[in-house]
């Protein structure tokens, strides 16, 4: 009766894939500044809903086998999309920013598990013609699930429900000999649809055998890495995640959801090398060793004692600074002072101290996530500055105040090259005229190491919960009833 | 007229070499203040999966395939919705210093590239 609306439905799809790639390019282009990055994701958003929308649409071009679900199967999308996107929806909005790294992953695992999802349509389905297809179906399926049970993994390990790193002797050679069992797999499937006299263990089953496979990869992967090299992790599954997404966008024929996996891909990839070279160890390094028993090596031995102050004392010698920088670590998120810290600053700022920030780029347990709690606590971002902007300044600055952080300030990454984490860019705080660090306790940072700066003759320590210490600093130097300079 | 898209071979490859690229210089000129979102924001980009999770689904033709891509679209509903949920919520987050004088004092020194000490 209408015999172009099959057409018509096709000529909908692909004029708002092609709109939606064209915002998601334009949405991340305008996430390169502060100012214009709200709108960017706003943009990418508008994508997203239209092509979702238009997707509606592959109802009127469904395959013979398929019409007769065709009603049920509407069902099931509405009640998915609902679903899914509701319970995501309602945990992104509640979620704490401290918990940010492991919500990320979570959703990412997610776009990971939908990619695998897909590719077992397509090959339970024998969908997948030609043996590129094929191919690239499996790789995607394969991608996608280590993404799905990695990003699970991390997720665990980020949100403490696994609190040490899984270790154990030969674990490379066995995660090597699951890869290779997967990958033989993967090629018994192509091999088996190709040549129908190969059939050894019926398809439905090697299928899954080949889920079961790549899933346990993702899960031995990443058991042994540690919780400070989450940044690089997150990342690579990120990357990940969208590879398989650009790989099943090919095996349906869909621009769209090549175009946006491969962006995201190469984002992640990007993101996974400036995090490997702000810790100064390759990607492989982060993955494959076992970096806190590496670090057991002779400490070259330290001149000088630790000298504790009282927070009192510290923040009244702030207030009477004329520059502070501060560097802020995870112990200052886990202490949960950001809020307080923020306080202090406003009373120091109120007497006339130039104060400013300065955030490495491996402070927290993902990119940047040191830069959102600031931001949280109320930090505008002009006085966030990164390492390469304020390294420079340090020398000239009256204190540097040093909260939570201990690897990031090491100056053995400078000057001793026996040190695990020589060659590793660093804060320069130690040149500054004074330095204070708010400190739990005499423990050493994740790489186990001694730091000289703790025992320079400029810097003296204040022990205690970073929160507890800064209440105290805010007391003393609101006790000094010092006006307000305008 | 057909408008069936029909991509194979080197032109999959051209388009994949484009939009890694274009991905590749995009995410390059994002600075690291905003790093965080902007890995939550590439991450809801990649929900854009799916669409190929209601195309699979709508073509599922038994029961098995109407289950997994159930939980295709499930899933992929969760990345987006979730993605963008967070990375809106985090971008509400940056603002600038209020009062102008500081904005220009502590103007962002743009040095060359990490100086090696």
């Amino acid at each position: 009766m209408f015999p172009f609306i099959p057409q018509m439905a096709q000529l909908g799809i692909g004029v708002t894939d092609l709109a939606a790639a064209l915002l998601f390019l334009y949405g991340l282009h305008r996430m390169s500044s502060p100012v214009t990055a709200p709108s960017g994701i706003f943009v990418a958003g508008v994508g997203m809903a239209v092509a979702i929308l238009a997707s509606l649409l592959y109802a009127f071009g469904v395959s013979e086998a398929a019409k007769p679900n065709l009603m049920v199967n509407l069902g099931l999308v509405v009640v998915a999309l609902v679903l899914g996107g509701g319970a995501a929806w309602w945990s992104g909005r509640k979620v704490a920013m401290t918990a940010m790294p492991q919500m990320v992953a979570i959703y990412n695992g997610m776009g990971g598990g939908a990619a695998a999802a897909i590719a077992a349509v397509e090959l339970f389905g024998g969908k997948a013609e030609g043996i590129t297809a094929l191919i690239v179906t499996l790789a995607g399926a394969l991608i996608g699930a280590v993404s799905l049970s990695g990003s699970l993994i991390a997720w665990a390990k980020l949100d403490s429900v696994i609190n040490k790193p899984l270790r154990f002797k030969g674990q490379q050679v066995f995660n090597g000999l699951v890869l290779l069992a997967t990958l033989t797999v993967g090629v018994y499937l192509v091999a088996a649809t190709q040549d129908k006299s190969l059939l050894v263990l019926a398809m439905p089953a090697s299928i899954y055998l080949f889920f079961a496979c790549a899933l346990a990869l993702g899960v031995f992967m990443t058991l042994p890495i540690g919780g400070a090299d989450m940044p690089v992790v997150i990342s690579i599954f990120n990357a990940f995640t969208g590879l398989a997404v650009g790989l099943e966008g090919f095996v349906l024929q869909n621009p769209a959801l090549m175009i946006a996996g491969m962006v995201v891909g190469a984002a992640g990839m990007l993101l996974t090398l400036l995090m490997a070279k702000a810790m100064n160890r390759s990607v492989a390094n982060v993955v494959f060793t076992n970096f806190g028993e590496v670090a057991k090596h002779k400490q070259t031995s330290i001149k000088g004692s630790l000298k504790p102050i009282q927070p009192g004392d510290a923040g009244i010698a702030m207030r009477y600074a004329s520059s502070v920088i501060i560097v802020p670590g995870y112990g200052l998120a886990v202490a949960q002072g950001q809020g307080k810290l923020f306080e202090f600053v406003k009373l120091l700022q109120a007497g006339g101290v130039s104060v400013k920030f300065a955030v490495h780029p491996v402070a927290g347990r993902m990119p940047g996530q040191m830069d959102v709690l600031l931001a949280e606590a109320g930090v505008p971002y002009d006085m966030i500055f990164q390492l390469e902007d304020i390294n420079d300044q340090f020398a000239a600055t009256d204190v540097a105040l040093i909260i939570g952080a201990n690897d990031v300030v090491n100056p053995a990454a400078r000057t001793d090259k026996t040190s695990p984490i020589f060659g590793m860019p660093i804060l320069n705080a130690d040149k500054a005229k004074k330095v204070f660090v708010i400190k739990r306790g005499e423990g050493k940072g994740y790489a186990g190491i001694v730091n000289a700066l703790f025992y320079g003759e400029n810097c003296d320590m204040v022990y205690g919960d970073a929160q507890a210490v800064l209440i105290k600093m805010i007391e003393a130097v609101r006790g000094l009833g010092l006006p307000a300079v305008a | 007229m057909d408008f069936q898209i029909s991509i194979s071979g080197f032109v999959a490859l051209y388009v994949f070499m484009l939009a890694g690229f274009a991905g590749w210089v995009i995410i390059g000129r994002v600075p690291a203040i905003l790093h965080t979102p902007l890995m939550s924001g590439s991450n809801f980009v990649h929900g854009i999966v799916v669409v190929g999770g209601i195309f699979a689904l709508l073509n599922a033709s038994t029961l098995q395939e109407q289950v997994i891509g159930f939980f295709a679209v499930l899933l992929g509903a969760g990345n987006a919705a979730g993605g963008y949920a967070v990375t809106d919520r985090m971008l509400a987050m940056f603002k600038a210093s209020d009062h102008p004088a500081a904005h220009a004092k502590s103007g962002r020194v743009k040095s060359i590239h990490s100086k090696k000490h």
